[in-house]
């Protein structure tokens, strides 16, 4: 087990392309961090140099308190899970997890022991002889992070392993993939573009953008306080809503909302916090006419049309309220629900 | 899928019937005049059932060959044309194997270059470059032996070209986990991507095993010695004895010797050729 520390890490691609541009990261020991980001974003490419798959341009890599720049993969001891499995075809899963022991000189024994021990905590017991063709894709899946178990890691390396597979499976898988991590308590860095994911799994989150750090925190802590415009659009879901000041200064709010940073020209309102009845704590009403109601069993979603904006602006409520669509509604906000942001720079302004 | 009718059934039935037909018949005939008298093929009536000629016809040609003709028992010759095609086959293999893997999984300068002029050598069949070959081949001392035989046609840029081709559909993260696994290069090789090509090895040595086995220009060339004469170039020298009635019942047992080795090598490797041919799922 180890800490992983990045310090200025920068990948160029020939032809000046920069897809990681100066990354600081300290990932304590044992701590699951997960890098969130859309595609493009620079997080695999990152997970991959961490790897050892892609070459550092720039900067220091450390596990533990070797620096690995230079390192093969294989040196590194880190273990991966591929987003399509990497299972060797032609090898029974019994072989694909024994194959990185066997290469590292393991004895027989000791390799029969750990492939035992990580078949039985992924419940693969009974598929050892059977090849990667026979399994479905959550099997695959547990093979694929079997043999990364049996290596026994500083580190796991998660790149995005669940994207392939169903709506149900991911998140059984996700959970296991939570509660394995807690029990062995390897570092772990984790790769996906799905929001969800990243807050349920991750101790820590690292939103990316552009191959740049927009935020790192725990997960309520970026929930709660999103840094810029760009991580409150991407952390939540149905995304946060943004309202431009004037709208909501023009609509006679104007004591609620002096006290907010002068820099700020347009505010963040989660779904759930614009309310269809009126709080006791002072508020802002909004009007505006209900384009689409959405019935999402548990919950609803309304969409109304703010300032002549070109999105429409989505409110959550639990149940299902008695509305109609072209109805004119009223909403409630509260000054707490306020997220200040400037649309210029994209920064939180307090 | 086509309809099943009984008129379609039975149509094609018939043209699958007249194919085989097409095909088989001439190597029937080859077969049936193996077994008759020297003169019955050339009496103008062909024979279509067996003689009694069969033991004495192939245990000449197997036995002694054809002293008349200046032709070597076939024995010989079948083992020169199995070491030629089989060196040729697994020679070719090897090679082309090495040479995509490294044009595929390696960057190094020039490696465009390298596989450019592999590429345009696709364009240089044997006969092109044959007396320049068949110089370098006299100048190194390699007349009359299996490495002037099989050396210069060893080099194949189709095969080249087919492993590379194959080797791109390969998954980049199984080579990525087998580095992460701890393989280096020559280890993933041996242990990831050979087994992963075995279907693919399987169909391009029956293709490159009869295209060694039919070579005849190569051999007429290199060889003037009979303990390298090979199988095709021994029924070349049967009928080429001029004014003399060729012995077609040993012409023909010779022919059906010599397509047994290829025949055989078809049908026991058949399933991993089909498999290598068409099989897309990886």
């Amino acid at each position: 087990m180890a800490s992983i520390t990045l310090e200025g890490l920068r990948k160029t691609y020939a032809g000046n392309v920069q897809a990681v541009k100066g990354v600081d990261l300290a990932v304590e020991d044992g701590e699951f961090v997960v890098l969130v980001g859309p595609s493009g974003c620079g997080k695999s490419t990152l997970l991959r140099m961490v790897a050892g798959l892609e070459t550092i341009s720039e900067g220091t890599l450390k596990i533990g308190d070797r620096v690995v720049n230079t390192l093969e993969p294989a040196e590194r001891d880190i273990a991966m899970v591929f987003q399509n499995y990497a299972l060797y075809p032609h090898m029974t899963v019994y072989q694909n997890l024994a194959y990185g022991l066997k290469n590292r000189g393991f004895k027989k024994p000791v390799i029969e022991e750990r492939v035992q021990k990580a078949a039985k905590m992924l419940e693969i017991e009974d598929f050892l002889s059977r090849k990667p063709r026979n399994l479905s894709g959550g099997q695959r899946q547990r093979v694929a992070m079997g043999r990364a178990l049996v290596r026994e890691p500083a580190a796991f390396l998660f790149d995005e392993p669940l994207s392939n597979l169903d709506a149900k499976l991911r998140v059984q898988m996700r959970v296991e993939i939570r509660k394995l991590q807690r029990r062995l308590k390897t570092t772990s860095l984790y790769v996906t573009h799905d929001q969800l994911e990243a807050m349920t799994l991750g101790d820590r989150l690292v939103v990316l953008n552009g191959g740049l750090i927009e935020q790192v925190g725990t997960p309520m802590e970026i929930y709660a306080r999103p840094a810029s415009m760009f991580v409150a659009g991407f952390i939540g879901s149905p995304a946060m809503n943004m309202v431009p000041i004037e709208y909501l200064s023009s609509r006679g709010a104007r004591e609620l909302l002096v006290d907010l940073p002068p820099e700020t020209d347009i505010v963040g309102i989660r779904p759930d916090d614009m309310r269809l009845s009126p709080p006791e704590t002072p508020h802002l009403v909004v009007e505006s006419t209900l384009e689409l109601f959405e019935a999402a069993g548990a919950e609803s979603h309304l969409y109304v049309r703010l300032a002549e904006s070109e999105q429409p602006t989505v409110i959550r409520v639990s149940g299902q309220p008695p509305v109609n669509e072209g109805e004119t509604l009223r909403f409630y906000v509260t000054r707490e629900a306020l997220h200040p942001f400037n649309s210029d720079t994209g920064q939180r302004t307090g | 899928m086509v309809e099943r009718r009984p008129f379609l059934n039975i149509l094609t039935h018939l043209v699958l019937i007249a194919g085989v037909l097409i095909v088989a018949f001439p190597v029937y005939v080859a077969f049936i005049a193996s077994t008759h008298e020297p003169s019955a093929f050339v009496r103008g009536v062909l024979p279509l059932t067996p003689g009694d000629n069969l033991l004495e016809s192939y245990g000449q040609m197997l036995n002694a060959g054809w002293q008349v003709g200046g032709t070597p028992p076939v024995w010989l010759m079948l083992g020169n044309s199995l070491i030629m095609a089989l060196t040729i086959a697994i020679g070719k293999i090897s090679i082309s194997i090495l040479s995509a893997f490294a044009i595929v999984y390696f960057r190094f300068p020039f490696r465009m270059l390298a596989f450019w002029i592999i590429f345009i050598t696709l364009m240089l069949p044997v006969e092109v470059r044959i007396i320049p070959t068949y110089a370098v081949v006299a100048n190194l001392g390699m007349l009359n032996s299996y490495a002037g035989l099989t050396l210069p046609l060893i080099a194949s840029a189709t095969a080249t070209f087919l492993f590379r081709q194959f080797f791109m559909t390969v998954p980049e993260e199984l080579m990525e986990a087998s580095r992460v696994d701890g393989a280096g290069p020559m280890k993933f090789f041996k242990d990831i991507l050979l087994p992963v090509s075995i279907t693919n090895i399987a169909a391009l040595f029956v293709i490159m095993f009869i295209y060694g086995w039919v070579q005849y220009l190569w051999p007429l060339l290199v060889t003037t010695d009979e303990d390298f004469y090979t199988i095709v170039l021994g029924i070349k020298r049967l009928m080429a004895s001029s004014d003399r009635v060729p012995a077609w019942n040993l012409i023909m047992a010779t022919v059906t010797l010599a397509m047994l080795p290829p025949v055989l090598v078809v049908l026991f490797m058949q399933k991993l050729f089909v498999k290598g041919l068409t099989e897309t799922e990886k």
